[in-house]
């Protein structure tokens, strides 16, 4: 595995000036058994990689970030889908190789943590790969 | 399993054509060390070409910026004045011992019956072997091989069948498009009305569909039904929740491909979370004579990046060279003084 370069990093990380803004959130991972696991993520990375910092299960993340290989998958709770955003191009293209992909459906390593997604709900199925 | 006629000898195999893999080619080569490289995949790169040839990697010393694909052409580039053979498409079923501790020895056959007698193992297997993804049918396995299929091996299988083709790919395209006039109706189910495959594929379904010779449905099968490995039916579930039994003896399930272990894990090796232990001077499994470097390794203080592969092939081969040539005395050199090294490499 290679440190990769993250496409909407560089205009994420970091970008509160201004002090104030909180540089980390809650957000809670739903295991596909229901259980529920609460961790803090730093701003400006990624939700996948708050995921493997906290060893969350059911985040494979085989490719490293590199949305290329469709195993963070997860479904986003329905009250915050309009904050975390919609699928891009490529995000929607790679969601192709991912099961039982639905409307709330994204793959995590697309996701930044930012202030807005303090108290972010997603939940991983119970197969990625 | 078809049988090849004769084994091949040679110093080395080395399982896995990815950047350590490749590197070790050259470290060994050095050391006038022959090698064998295996790789399930059709081609070289392992994870960097597989996974992301267009991505730009950024730390691998000397070269500030590179992708995946250019890394592999590059390390193919390094590796050629030692003309390591290839087997691509193949995956290492079995690994057994014959020697000694002192004097190792190892025949490794592949899924596709080739056997090689080989002194000493590298693997560098990465994550493992890249395989399928199967979806998340109950009792899909039960029909592995009888009914569902993940590549086409013979075209004769599908004649007049009900097949059933699930994804959006350039595989499941291709294969729509190929078995279509074979088959006695062809399904190509998948979740949304988008294709990320070649254009003009896309086109020549669509127009398919249009002429009534495939039936396309927006959805994903979500069960299978038959007996004995023999599937008569299956469930489709459409994006609108409504279920439907169709007629389908013949499922294709294209999701891309992910990495398993594979039969490394039978290879009688110490494993440490499906990661290999080694130690960190030699770069050694439990078994001697088996090397391990790359991201399939472990050690106190592991970091999985392609660097840390450089080093413990360059290091692995040392050993390698005492194992193969017990007689000689290794002579450190070096490739910018060595006329030597430099005849090795065709520059001198």
């Amino acid at each position: 595995m290679v440190k990769m370069s993250y496409d909407n990093m560089a205009v994420c990380y970091g970008a509160e000036p201004g002090g104030g803004a909180p540089t980390k959130v809650k957000v809670t991972f739903v295991d596909s058994h229901g259980q529920a696991r609460t961790v803090e993520g730093e701003v400006g990375s990624t939700l996948m990689e708050t995921a493997r910092r906290n060893d969350i299960p059911e985040i494979a993340a085989e490719c490293g970030g590199a949305c290329a290989c469709a195993t963070c998958h997860v479904y986003v709770d329905e009250k915050w889908t309009e904050k975390a955003g919609k699928a891009s191009q490529m995000e929607e293209d790679m969601l192709d190789f991912a099961f039982d992909v639905k409307p709330n459906s994204r793959l995590c390593c697309q996701i930044t943590v930012r202030p807005e997604l303090d108290g972010l709900t997603v939940t991983t199925p119970a197969q990625q790969g | 399993m078809p049988q090849t006629s004769a084994a091949i000898d040679t110093d080395v195999v080395i399982v896995g054509a990815g950047p350590a893999g490749l590197f070790a080619v050259f470290e060994l080569g050095l050391l006038d060390i022959k090698a064998h490289v295996i790789d399930i995949l059709p081609r070289a790169g392992g994870q960097c070409s597989e996974l992301y040839p267009e991505k730009p990697i950024y730390d691998i010393p000397g070269l500030p910026v590179v992708t995946g694909q250019e890394l592999t052409d590059n390390l193919m580039k390094q590796i050629e004045p030692f003309g390591p053979t290839f087997h691509f498409n193949e995956m290492v079923q079995t690994l057994e011992s014959l020697g000694t501790a002192e004097t190792p020895a190892f025949r490794i056959t592949t899924d596709a019956g080739t056997v090689f007698n080989a002194k000493v193992v590298l693997v560098a297997a990465g994550g493992g072997s890249f395989q399928p993804k199967k979806p998340p049918i109950p009792n899909i396995e039960s029909y592995e091989g009888k009914s569902v299929f993940y590549a086409v091996r013979r075209m004769e299988d599908f004649r007049d069948r009900d097949v059933v083709i699930v994804g959006g790919g350039d595989s499941a395209l291709d294969w729509t498009l190929n078995l279509q006039p074979v088959a006695k109706s062809l399904t190509l189910v998948h979740r949304r009305d988008a294709f990320r495959a070649a254009p003009h594929s896309v086109s020549a379904m669509q127009e398919l569909v249009k002429a009534g010779k495939v039936s396309f449905r927006l959805g994903q099968i979500t069960e299978v039904h038959g007996a004995g490995g023999d599937m008569s039916h299956a469930t489709l579930k459409g994006n609108d929740g409504a279920e439907e039994k169709i007629a389908c003896d013949r499922l294709m399930p294209f999701f891309g491909l992910t990495m398993k272990l594979g039969p490394v894990a039978e290879w009688g090796l110490n494993l440490n979370e499906n990661l290999i232990p080694v130690d960190t001077e030699k770069f050694e499994t439990s078994h001697p004579g088996i090397f391990a470097v790359g991201d399939i390794n472990v050690y106190p203080g592991k970091l999985k990046l392609i660097l840390s592969g450089f080093h413990e092939g360059a290091l692995a081969a040392q050993k390698a060279h005492r194992y193969i040539y017990p007689e000689k005395k290794l002579l450190f050199q070096y490739t910018t003084s060595s006329t030597n090294l430099q005849k090795k490499l065709g520059v001198s």
